[in-house]
């Protein structure tokens, strides 16, 4: 068999084409490491051997009639919260354990479009509430770097799956973090794109002003590749406005350059580990040596983002999880697990009369605040680069018992989701065997820039050849 | 005279007929279809999915609003509305809190009181439940075709007094809901709900420390009974010295009485907040003053027009403007018959009082052609004496015997002949009705 453990996107597709392999000898290799691994990591709730295999034989007929787009034939994975035609949709919760989705959403349409292979649904925090994994219905995944340390969450199967040779590349959401932050535990490449940039419609939604859709990959390439194919303006997503999609891969080579890169000082603070900060600090040495200008920013309203992030974001969780009643999904709300419980009771005090002004009202007035921020930094840099994690990957059931702690670890990924602008997360480096990785952000719909930037280092520095030993 | 005054005012949902749903590319036309037909992802509220929000509504329910003089906010959005109940599948709707399309409108009544429009808003319809019995098993169903159907909300200042004027100030709403051509406000199908909510005061200059809304009528009727039942229940108790509680209330049409349904001990918290699916909605001055401008004639203008311009009598014009498709034919009548000398009230005339002639009214429409016909014809109709008209008829039936025994013994059709003689031997144009009557009359 193949040794398939360094293909990527870019080099699985070149490689089908030449019949090196076919899609499904291809995907036959992923289930084969599903099967060998997922007992162990829990990256997957659902497995669609069948349905792959399906996939797989038709983009090989794709190929052999001569077709050649960029995803075809490619196995991926989707976070459960997408919703899958007839296939189970959980949400990683046993309110929806049951659930087969009735319709595929506009993202996953555009992915069978472009003729991938789906491998199977991956693990999350239930209903994408939680930045570990652990707060999972069905049992916390396992970082592939090791297994004692969480993978980080909410999207916690999908980084899990691409970095342990479970898929080639996977989809996530990112709400507060929950892309950026499983990336950097597990060395892979993760994009919480623009707001709107990429179609909400058929993804369960946790906090529908936040919700961001994303991917996981292997390298920077890749993830423009992925990106190419689902983004874009959506007649189903009101909230995805008609600006043209650039082509992602265009500036992949074009540099660092002139650039000037912002590093926000309010996220260099106490509290961020110290070999975090050291590896974060020598990436940014790095770039200024490739000819980019390291440029002081201050974004002042940033300690108040957590706040504004768990009023925001329960008030929406709180109403989006109304529908799912036991009438029309068979189970009691009692049996939602507890951070969810405490979301929506959260939720539902701060929209309370009596209690709006004060807090629902109050957060949408700081988060104005938060966009001037980011728009009078963007006025003097072309993209900012800070930590994506304030630590280290954690144990398993370190912070189960402090939410507070663990909401926390968004601190410094849920500014972007108040305000809207992408956030690129790259691999820089490991501490103790852990993965660690910078975020880079940029302005609204800049995302081709953050490839450009997150390339530059990659090819410098390419981290995720490092594949964790399982 | 009863010294408490009626404290009246109204929320009244209307059903657009738009093609398709608020939300979503399914078909509004839900009524007597087969239950969960008209449905989809959207307005099912099933996970992940995501309304779009239909730009003809909008645009209709600024109209409607215009039409009642409301100020248009250019800045406006939609806001959710959280409660649960099983017809609700999102467990929120999608209406208007703060910022609804219309505020501040007007519309006078007949009698020239002015009733203050607070807000007209726009909103998404719920499903709808049916009980049922089954083999003792008592189940209820939903129906989700009417889920997301697009519902404006008119509501009045609290301005009405008496239970007359409200029914007027409904007709009003009906008529103009109708000119717009945006609502069939069809009561039968509930494409108009009506909510009365009712308070009685001593003095009118205050509002009363308690309302009570009665829910969900369907007819004009109905509205002027439970306010009357209202007004009587609440000033029994005020009597006693006691205030009637704050609550709402159904109608109960078999018993003719209002019913308590649910007693508000607070207003209901809804935690509205705004709606992150749908982004803002902006209008510019210049596009409301277009729309503006596309609005019709509306009913209360054209019965002005009509008594001034064609000197018709208020009540007539009235009449021939309550659909605006009968104003348009009477319009249309009046100008072709000016080149024949024929008046606009000799055509009123005849569309009023002739609506079982067939030759003009076709299927609900205005024959044009025949009616001025008619009218023509009865303008040229000519004087007979009543001697000479029995001179003719005498003459007649000496000169039909066969006819004559024919229409005896039972052949009724045959008089339609004897007409025709009698008109040949008077030899002008006269009413040929009063030449058979005439005859029916000396063959008795």
């Amino acid at each position: 068999m193949n040794n398939f453990t360094n293909l990527t996107i870019k080099t699985a597709r070149e490689k089908l084409d030449k019949k090196e392999f076919s899609s499904v000898e291809l995907t036959k290799y992923y289930l084969e490491q599903i099967k060998k691994h997922n007992d162990r990591l829990n990256a997957f709730i659902t497995i669609t051997e069948h349905e792959a295999l399906t996939m797989a034989e038709k983009a090989d007929e794709k190929i052999h009639n001569g077709e050649s787009t960029p995803l075809l034939g490619i196995p991926l994975a989707l976070k459960d919260i997408y919703v899958t035609k007839g296939i189970k949709t959980t949400a990683a919760s046993k309110v929806l354990e049951n659930y087969v989705g009735h319709y595929d959403g506009t993202v996953v349409k555009k992915l069978k479009d472009a003729g991938v292979v789906i491998l199977g649904k991956t693990n999350l925090d239930a209903w994408a509430h939680g930045s570990s994994g652990e707060n999972s219905d069905f049992g916390p995944t396992k970082n592939p770097y090791n297994t004692d340390y969480v993978p980080g969450g909410s999207s916690s199967g999908s980084p899990t799956a691409v970095a342990a040779d479970m898929a080639l590349a996977a989809s996530g959401t990112d709400t507060g973090g929950s892309i950026r932050l499983p990336a950097s535990f597990c060395n892979v490449v993760g994009l919480k794109p623009t707001y709107g940039r990429v179609s909400r419609y058929g993804v369960i939604a946790m906090a529908s002003s936040l919700d961001s859709i994303g991917h996981f990959t292997k390298t920077v390439e890749d993830n423009a590749l992925y990106l190419q194919a689902s983004a874009g303006g959506d007649p189903m997503d009101a909230t995805t406005p008609p600006v043209a999609v650039p082509d992602y891969s265009e500036k992949l080579d074009h540099g660092v350059k002139g650039l000037k890169i912002g590093v926000p000082k309010e996220y260099f603070i106490e509290g961020l580990d110290p070999k975090v900060r050291e590896l974060t600090e020598k990436a940014l040495s790095w770039y200024q040596s490739q000819g980019a200008k390291l440029v002081e920013v201050s974004l002042p309203h940033t300690k108040y983002a957590i706040e504004v992030y768990y009023i925001i974001q329960t008030a929406e969780v709180s109403s989006n999880l109304a529908r799912y009643t036991g009438v029309r999904y068979g189970d009691e709300r009692s049996v939602f697990g507890d951070e969810a419980k405490r979301r929506i009771m959260l939720g539902t005090y701060v929209l309370s009369a009596g209690y709006y002004d004060a807090f629902y009202k109050k957060a949408m007035q700081v988060r104005t605040l938060l966009i001037k921020d980011v728009k009078d930094a963007f006025e003097k840099v072309d993209v900012m680069i800070t930590p994506a994690s304030p630590t280290l990957p954690w144990k398993l059931g370190e912070k189960t018992t402090d939410p507070l702690s663990m909401y926390l670890s968004d601190i410094f990924t849920v500014h972007a989701n108040l305000v809207g602008i992408p956030g690129l997360s790259v691999p820089i480096g490991f501490v103790d065997g852990l993965p660690v990785g910078m975020q880079i952000l940029g302005p609204h719909f800049k995302e081709d820039l953050l490839y450009q930037v997150g390339n530059a280092f990659e090819k410098e520095h390419p981290f995720w050849m490092e594949r964790p030993v399982l | 005279m009863s010294k408490y005054i009626p404290i009246i005012g109204l929320e009244v949902h209307v059903e657009l007929k738009t093609k398709s749903k608020m939300f979503c590319g399914c078909s509004a036309d839900y009524f007597g279809k087969e239950p969960n037909t008209h449905t989809c992802p959207v307005c099912l509220g099933l996970p992940g999915a995501l309304p779009i929000p239909n730009k003809q509504a909008i645009e209709w329910c600024i109209k409607i609003a215009l039409a009642l003089g409301c100020e248009i906010n250019l800045f406006s959005k939609f806001d959710r509305k959280n409660y649960f109940y099983h017809d609700l599948p999102k467990g929120y709707q999608i209406s208007q809190y703060d910022l609804p399309f219309g505020t501040k409108g007007s519309i006078v009544l007949s009698n020239g009181k002015t009733i203050g429009i607070t807000r007209v808003h726009m909103e998404e319809d719920t499903g709808k439940l049916s009980h049922h019995e089954t083999n003792g098993v008592k189940t209820s169903l939903v129906d989700f075709n009417r889920s997301g159907v697009p519902l404006v909300e008119i509501v009045t200042e609290p301005d009405f007094h008496d239970a007359k004027d409200v029914v007027e100030y409904l007709q009003m709403l009906r008529s103009i809901v109708r000119y717009l051509d945006v609502s069939n406000a069809d009561m039968e199908k509930g494409d108009m709900r009506l909510e009365p909510n009712i308070s009685l005061s001593t003095d009118p200059t205050k509002l009363p420390n308690y309302k009570v809304e009665v829910k969900n009528i369907n007819s004009f009727r109905f509205v002027d009974k439970a306010i009357a039942y209202e007004i009587k229940r609440h000033e029994e108790i005020l009597e006693r010295g006691e205030t009637p509680i704050q609550e709402t209330r159904g109608w109960n049409e078999n018993k003719n009485a209002t019913f308590s349904q649910r007693v508000k001990e607070e207003a209901n918290d809804y935690r509205y907040f705004p709606e992150p699916d749908i982004p803002p909605i902006r209008h510019t001055q210049e596009a409301i003053d277009e729309l503006k401008k596309t609005l019709p004639e509306l009913q209360t203008e054209k019965i002005a027009r009509f008594t001034k311009e064609y000197s018709l009598p208020a009540i007539k014009a009235e009449i021939l403007t309550r659909e605006k498709s009968r104003a348009d034919e009477f319009e249309n009548a009046v100008k072709l018959g000016q080149e024949k000398g024929i008046s606009p009230e000799q055509i009123a005339n005849m569309i009023i009082n002739r609506p079982d002639d067939l030759e003009i009214h076709v299927n609900n429409t205005i024959h044009v052609e025949a009616l001025l016909q008619r009218v023509e014809l009865e303008n040229k109709r000519e004087e007979i004496s009543e001697e000479e008209l029995k001179l003719v008829i005498q003459k007649v039936i000496a000169d039909n015997p066969k006819a004559v025994e024919d229409y005896k013994s039972g052949k009724e059709s045959v008089i339609m002949f004897l007409v025709g003689q009698c008109m040949r031997a008077i030899g002008r144009k006269v009413d040929a009705n009063i030449v058979k009557q005439s005859l029916i009359k000396a063959l008795t």
